[in-house]
């Protein structure tokens, strides 16, 4: 650990002001909570609201997992991991499993979390109704007042113009039957994952300096149309290296032209190939 | 406030003057203590000279222009009312009814057809649909329908060419405007009947015509008061005439 | 007669805008009463208090004076200004509606035809895609637009067709209380007239009560069965439309209908 730093780079009353406003968070699953997000030693757009919550929660005998699109070994990921063994001195691991806090940008691990885990999200934009309707203090008040009309028209719209929701991340959810939320650019194949999810979930938005959560075990419901039902598409390809068909894959044209399907989720696809998965 | 037997409409005393405040105030009278009284099937012409105010007391029988003093008692629908005094509601709900007026311009919304700006006077008549329910549509199309049968009946006996039934009356001549209004004003059965010129534009034919609907009117009870210029018309319908600024006879 | 219930009370209403040196009344003491099915016109000169006192009755802003007592569709009289915002909110998606005098500042000009007039159906917890369109399409069939057109963006459509889409955004609904400020204006005259006709016609048809603001005194006589006459605020003169028209008795009533230029 390096020294010179306070535990996790935070001063400690910065940690208790992220704290608060995570317990507000907490407390109303869903709701944006404004708090006044710190310059971190990187620019805006780059995750400073998924390291500020991280330092917030973090402890010293934490073990920490930081992906970055389900891969450990993007320059993001591994910078950021970096930073908190530098700063923290905490352990640090790739395996989901083993992680007792772990920091994503766009993408939920497809090993299913447990009780006593912390999954730190990423968030760039968390107001869902922000491309309707961009001026803050009417989305504040459609917020407060459940007004979720709006929402729907974003829904319908795609609809209406590709025959099927278009969102393809990032797709707006209803938290607890009460506030709707967006989830930060995860796919929408991973939105399931969040529904009654053991672990704890926490969302932070640096540049736009907001704060929410979702508590474990709490209903999650993507938005969507009677006739036209929430819908999970598998991608109906199967992993190069672990021959998985359940998990998202990310494609990649290769050199010569062929595509190449690879688990999205590098320890996921590990734990395939070593045959250790359950 | 009662009503000899037969009586319809009973004026007592009405006096009426337009107070002109961009001229200084200056006060123009144009009715003075004029008492009249119209009965069941009376034709009543208003005679005499230009100015007298016999359009300004139509106006008043009829709402457009309000009354200084006096009464204007009027067997209408739903029992006996001052209009003098009516409120603009009770006003509007004789005028879907009870009061019917033809006047001698003819203004109407743009693009409504000839046949409809006549029919719709019969719909109104209608019973109104509960506080905030919409018509139910078919019953809506069939009382429209039966509106326009009763209008095309009239625009025949009016002469007015088929041609002319789907187009909006803004481009129509005098004549043929004035066969608009008059349709409308018979369509639909009324108590008192305002007619101001009816046959000012139109030719010996259907000058015919329309003594013919009055007389239809006054058979039916219907108490109507009008202007007429035309010396045959007025001779043929009214029952008796009366010049405004001399004591009327009843 | 049997007496009706007003639909709307408007009571003493008064307004100023804030300004350093206090400023005069917008909107003075303004009282009048609506009623189902009737059609009322708001006559003025501009500033003279119309779309502010349309404003106040609409719940768009907070009188400093008076009261606007609306009876909803329970049969519960509520006085706007004092209720919980929730339930005004409420009351301006469900059962009212108003048309802006500019259609750009009534609609979603980035949504589709379709989704501008199903805005208010998915607000109130419609969740059938396929019935929002079939309403969508039928409201644009009633407004005289081509429901073609559904999935094109009010950006394509001329300043006319962008006015009727808005009427249609806010009938949907089926509101009992349509307020339009100045609909007609800056439309041609034939684009006016149909218009005109449309408002009139879906007025009668839905049985609506509609508070039209408008500086064109031929609107308001071939509209509006009474009008109200406002000058620098204060409502001088009302009642029957034609009456008011010709027989004017206040004096600024008759110095705007001796102004009117007659085609």
């Amino acid at each position: 650990m390096t020294s010179g730093y306070n535990f996790a780079y935070l001063d400690e009353n910065t940690k208790r002001m992220l704290r608060r406003g995570l317990l507000k968070a907490i407390a109303i699953p869903g709701h944006q909570v404004p708090f006044a997000s710190r310059e971190m030693p990187l620019a805006h757009g780059w995750g400073t609201g998924g390291i500020q919550v991280t330092a917030a929660v973090l402890g010293e005998h934490d073990v920490l997992k930081v992906i970055d699109q389900g891969s450990d070994d993007t320059t993001n990921a591994v910078n950021i991991r970096q930073f908190f063994a530098r700063t923290a001195g905490v352990a640090t691991t790739t395996r989901t499993r083993e992680a007792t806090v772990i920091q994503t940008r766009h993408r939920i691990p497809e090993a299913p979390l447990k009780a006593g885990q912390i999954l730190v999200y990423q968030v760039p934009q968390p107001e869902p109704l922000y491309r309707l309707e961009p001026r803050r203090a009417e989305t504040l008040t459609l917020h407060a007042f459940a007004e979720y009309g709006l929402m729907n028209v974003k829904l319908y719209e795609d609809l209406a113009r590709w025959g099927r929701v278009e969102t393809a991340y990032d797709y707006p959810v209803r938290v607890d039957g009460r506030y709707v939320m967006a989830p930060s650019p995860i796919p929408a194949f991973d939105n399931p994952k969040m529904h009654r999810m053991p672990a704890l979930q926490l969302f932070g938005a640096g540049r736009e300096k907001r704060l929410y959560a979702i508590p474990p075990y709490t209903d999650v419901h993507s938005l969507d149309f009677e006739d036209h039902p929430f819908e999970v598409h598998l991608q109906g390809q199967a992993c190069a290296l672990c021959g998985c068909t359940t998990s998202f894959l990310d494609e990649t044209v290769q050199a010569e032209g062929e595509v190449l399907w690879t688990c999205s989720d590098s320890d996921w696809c590990r734990e395939q190939q070593e045959g250790l998965a359950l | 406030m009662s009503l000899a037997n037969d009586v319809v409409l009973d004026v007592r005393g009405l006096h009426k003057r337009f107070t002109l405040h961009l001229r200084g105030g200056v006060e123009l009278p144009v009715l003075h203590d004029v008492s009249l009284q119209v009965r069941r099937g009376d034709c009543v012409a208003l005679v005499g000279p230009s100015g007298q105010g016999k359009s300004t007391l139509m106006k008043c029988l009829y709402g457009s222009y309000g009354a200084d003093a006096g009464q204007i008692v009027f067997q209408g629908e739903g029992g006996l009312l001052d209009l003098a005094q009516a409120s603009p509601h009770q006003m509007l709900a004789q005028r879907r009814r009870a009061i019917a007026y033809v006047s001698q311009f003819l203004r109407t919304v743009p693009r409504v057809p000839a046949l409809d700006v006549v029919a719709e006077r019969a719909l109104q008549a209608h019973p109104e649909p509960a506080d905030g329910e919409p018509d139910d549509e078919a019953q809506h199309a069939e009382a429209l329908e039966t509106a326009r049968d009763a209008a095309r009946v009239l625009l025949r006996r009016l002469n007015l060419p088929t041609a002319l039934w789907s187009l909006p009356p803004a481009t129509f001549s005098g004549g043929e405007q004035q066969r608009i209004n008059i349709a409308r004003g018979f369509v639909e059965p009324a108590r008192l009947l305002l007619l101001d010129e009816p046959t000012a534009s139109l030719d010996a034919a259907n000058r015919r015509v329309v003594v013919q609907l009055i007389e239809e009117a006054k058979a039916r009870g219907t108490a109507v008061v009008g202007i007429f210029h035309d010396e045959e018309v007025r001779d043929a319908v009214a029952t008796r005439c009366v010049e405004l600024g001399t004591p009327s006879d009843r | 007669m049997t007496s009706i219930e007003p639909l709307l009370q408007v009571r003493a209403l008064g307004h100023r805008f804030p300004s350093v040196r206090g400023g005069p009344w917008a909107v003075c003491d303004a009282s009048f009463e609506l009623f189902a099915g009737e059609v009322v016109a708001i006559v003025g000169e501009s500033g003279s208090g119309k779309s502010t006192l349309l404003n106040a009755v609409g719940a768009r802003l907070r009188p400093l004076a008076g009261q606007v007592l609306y009876r909803t569709a329970a049969g519960a009289w509520v006085d706007v200004h004092a209720a919980p915002e929730r339930q005004r909110r409420e009351l301006a998606r469900s059962e009212w509606g108003f048309v802006e005098q500019a259609a750009a500042d009534g609609l979603r000009l980035n949504v589709s035809a379709g989704a501008n007039i199903g805005e208010r159906l998915m607000g109130r917890g419609d969740r059938h895609y396929g019935r929002l369109r079939a309403t969508a399409a039928d409201w644009m069939q009633r407004v005289e637009l081509d429901p073609a057109r559904i999935d094109d963006a009010p950006r394509a459509f001329s300043g006319g067709m962008r006015q009727r889409l808005q009427i249609a955004r806010n009938l949907v609904t089926q509101p009992r209380l349509v307020l339009m400020d100045e609909p007609t204006s800056g439309l041609d005259v034939s684009v006016q007239a149909r218009l005109l006709d449309l408002i009139r016609h879906l007025s009668q048809r839905l049985h609506l009560c509609a508070l039209i603001v408008t500086h064109d005194l031929g609107v308001a006589r071939l509209l509006a069965q009474r009008t109200l006459v406002m000058h620098e605020g204060r409502i001088v003169e009302q009642g029957l439309t034609d009456r008011v028209l010709d027989d004017p008795q206040h004096p600024y009533t008759q110095l705007l209908v001796s102004s009117v230029v007659a085609p």
